[in-house]
């Protein structure tokens, strides 16, 4: 699955980002081919989250550059809503439009920022719906649908703006475990397609299966990082194995 | 039961009623907007500006407020003469009571309206910010919404209030229902009794309507699964 | 509609209340241009320093007061002042506590009421708790005004009812029912399981109510309650349309008998304003810090 020539299309130099006094990311680099899978995990409050969120320029940095697509994030005339347009993003508590049906939530993007026809991008929703493995729901409210089917439907959501790299903060975080399992398979879907995809998940099985590289991040810094064989069987920091020992 | 006359003048005293209510209601949501807008500008003296209009109108009497508008206030605005001989201000007494009960019940429309904004969840904003929605996109399509659902039963509240203020435009001579049937039962005595009762059965009927369609309103937004 | 601007307000001066100053209407024969030009040129230097006055009572009058001086007008309000606080607003406060008691007592017996087993009790105090809830103030006023008769005669004794005690009953009707209201709401706000563990205990209902439910509820009750104590006394200024010499009355035959020049009527205003404010301000303010701090606790 690894693409050794590929280009790079996120980096991220030496950020540093801080909430008031509290640095959350001390000098984080790391970069991301196309068609890459990458996976950031590590205790809670290391700063994985905050890292991506960074990525689509949901919080700025303090220090550090970040590069997408060719879009400098530290440039200050920033076109943010370019930039979303090339990532998507799916957050741990959905975060559907409750006032709006599955496909509803699905069209808005397209019809509103990009403006596209409605008829097309009604029919390329449609088709996400098939994809995430969802057909027949379109018309169900968020409040009708389960957990994992909300999941679903806000990957889908991304997918409809066409992205270049999808960001997963999360995703089966508030999920029940047996609806963890469909998530994850949508997900894995999209991996073999060849999405570019950085996740933070707390699954280990999962990140070993799908990932092409896994970072592991404490205290705002990667500790260390690797494929998934070295980093799960010969982890070399005594941070990570204590991580691993009392997950796995 | 009645004259031609007073049931003319009832008639003319619950459309004014009807009118009155009407148009405060309109112009106290569009304040409520623009003032819950306005709360959430970064311009700080702006915003103590509007929490210093919620604090005065929210705590002195509406009827008060009414009486500095019509008599403090009007004697300022401009005057016109449409024969050459009557000086007739620009603001009626009725437009004075529309636009003095309008800033009464805008301020807690600010309120309520500022409430609703803050209850859509961060998340559900970061979501529309990360699909690429403007901040007006966000507001137009996601917050506003949403906030209108949170909103609805306190401005039902708020807007039923409004609507038994309108009879304090008695004050300034506005020839509402309650004013149009004081003049009645100042006239002939008689009428009294029935006169009271039809004022009653009207406003109760008044209100009973606004609440049915602000609660079938209420009914039709409703989203399975959201809320209450 | 325009030309509504009646030198006498109807339902009132007609209503043996002669005594009760009515506004003349200040649109005078002369026009007002001609007093502000009078006025510019008797204005002694200190007038900067008079202003000032008015500028703490009421922010808003400044740039009312900044194109118009109107130093005499100012200076009669500061006469005035006294008599107004001490007979005016004194007696709206006296009005508002008045009302306040009477509609809590009865409106604590009508939420009960409503909470009833008694089907017919629980009904009848429903529909007076949404009729006197759902009409205007005003028009129960006017409604207690001329449907009470001056004075009722008891084993004998003729007790007269002045106009004030029939605006107190008048306005401690829709309080009663809002008082209902939040009684039956705060009793229902207790979860059942409180009914039933007390039930399970052999309590009596009536043992429940005032032993376990009520005395839950009752903190519960407090902000809401002061809520309306607040637009209880808001809506005291109504009763100057029944002739009871309140602060609005008493205002306005101040103003008439400084000759009704209408620069008194932004000072006179603005000071009734004032006053309502600086109390009831602090009553919203302490309502919200204790709605906060109960809130916590549920």
């Amino acid at each position: 699955m690894l693409k050794k020539n590929a280009e790079t299309i996120v980096s991220i130099k030496d950020v540093h980002k801080s909430f008031g006094q509290l640095e959350v990311l001390k000098g984080v680099s790391l970069d991301v081919k196309k068609g890459e899978v990458i996976c950031v995990i590590g205790p809670s409050g290391s700063g994985k989250s905050t890292l991506i969120r960074c990525i689509n320029g949901l919080n700025d940095i303090q220090g550090g550059q970040i590069n997408v697509c060719g879009i400098d994030l530290t440039d200050p005339k920033l076109d943010k809503l370019e930039l979303r347009k090339r990532v998507g993003m799916v957050f741990q508590q959905y975060n559907l439009f409750p006032h709006k049906t599955a496909l509803e939530n699905i069209i808005m993007a397209p019809t509103l920022v990009l403006k596209q026809d409605k008829a097309a991008s009604e029919k390329r929703a449609f088709e996400l719906m098939q994809k995430v493995r969802l057909e027949g729901k379109e018309h169900a409210y968020p409040g009708e649908l389960s957990g994992g089917q909300q999941q679903r439907v806000a990957i889908a959501r991304s997918l409809a703006m066409n992205p270049d790299v999808m960001l997963f903060d999360e995703v089966t975080a508030a999920l029940d475990p047996e609806t963890v399992k469909e998530v994850l398979v949508t997900i894995k879907d999209l991996a073999q397609e060849g999405m570019t995809c950085i996740l933070v998940t707390h699954e280990m099985g999962f990140a070993r299966e799908v990932a092409d590289h896994i970072y592991f991040t404490d205290n705002g810094v990667i500790v260390e990082h690797g494929s998934p064989k070295t980093f799960f069987n010969k982890a070399k920091d005594p941070r990570t194995k204590e991580f691993l020992s009392q997950i796995l | 039961m009645y004259e031609p006359v007073q049931q003319g003048k009832i008639l003319s005293g619950i459309w004014m009623t009807i009118k009155l209510s009407f148009f405060c209601l309109i112009l106290s949501v569009v304040i409520g907007i623009v003032g819950a807008f306005a709360q959430g500008s970064k311009i700080r003296i702006l915003r103590s500006f509007v929490q210093g209009y919620i604090q005065f109108f929210r705590n002195t009497p509406p009827y008060v407020q009414l009486l500095f508008f019509y008599f403090a206030l009007g004697q300022f605005t401009p005057t016109y003469s449409p024969d050459g001989w009557l000086e007739l201000p620009i603001i009626s007494n009725v437009g004075w009571a529309i636009i003095s009960l309008s800033f009464f019940a805008g301020a807690f429309n600010v309120e309520i309206f500022r409430a609703g904004i803050e209850a859509v969840a961060d998340s559900t904003k970061e979501a529309a910010e990360s699909l690429g929605f403007s901040r007006f996109q966000t507001f137009r399509y996601v917050i506003f919404p949403l906030a209108i659902r949170v909103c609805l039963p306190s401005l039902n509240n708020n807007l039923i209030n409004l609507v038994k203020t309108t009879t304090q435009a008695f004050g300034i001579a506005v020839p509402e229902l309650l004013y149009q049937s004081v003049t009645i039962w100042n006239d002939y005595p008689s009428a009294q009794y029935p006169t009271m009762l039809l004022v009653f059965v009207v406003y109760i009927l008044l209100v009973g309507v606004l609440v049915l369609s602000m609660n079938t309103w209420e009914k039709n937004l409703r989203i399975p699964g959201y809320g209450q | 509609m325009a030309s509504k601007r009646p030198s006498t307000i109807p339902g009132i001066n007609r209503h043996g209340n002669t005594d009760l100053p009515v506004l003349k209407p200040f649109a005078p024969s002369q026009p007002i241009a001609f007093h502000t030009s009078a006025w510019l040129a008797n204005m002694p230097a200190w007038t900067g320093f008079v202003l000032l006055l008015p500028l703490m009572l009421w922010p808003f009058a400044s740039h009312a007061a900044g194109s118009f001086t109107m130093t005499d007008a100012f200076s009669a309000l500061i006469r005035w002042m006294p008599f107004l606080l001490k007979s005016g607003f004194l007696f709206n406060v006296i009005i508002s506590l008045f009302a306040m008691l009477i509609g809590t007592f009865l409106g604590i017996i009508l939420g009960l009421g409503q909470i009833s087993k008694n089907r017919f009790i629980k009904r009848i105090s429903w529909f007076f708790t949404q009729l006197f809830r759902n009409s205007p103030w005003l028009v129960l006023l006017f409604i207690v005004l001329l449907a009470f008769p001056f004075e009722v005669t008891i084993f004998g004794v003729i007790i007269p009812i002045p106009d004030w005690m029939k605006a107190v009953i008048g306005l401690s009707l829709p309080i009663m029912a809002n008082i209902s209201e939040i009684v039956r709401g705060a009793v229902l706000s207790v979860p059942t399981a409180q009914w039933e563990a007390a039930e399970s205990l052999a309590f009596s209902r009536q043992q429940i109510l005032w032993r376990i439910i009520l005395p839950q509820c009752f903190k519960r009750m407090i902000p809401p309650w002061m809520n309306w104590y607040a637009i209880l006394t808001m809506a005291t200024p109504l009763c100057s349309l029944l002739g009871v010499e309140e602060i609005i009355t008493l205002s306005r035959q101040a103003m008439e008998a400084e000759n009704n020049h209408p620069e008194l009527l932004v000072p006179f205003y603005s000071f009734a304003l004032g006053l309502f404010f600086f109390y009831c301000y602090p009553i919203a303010r302490v309502t919200m810090y204790l709605e906060r701090r109960y809130s916590v606790k549920i």
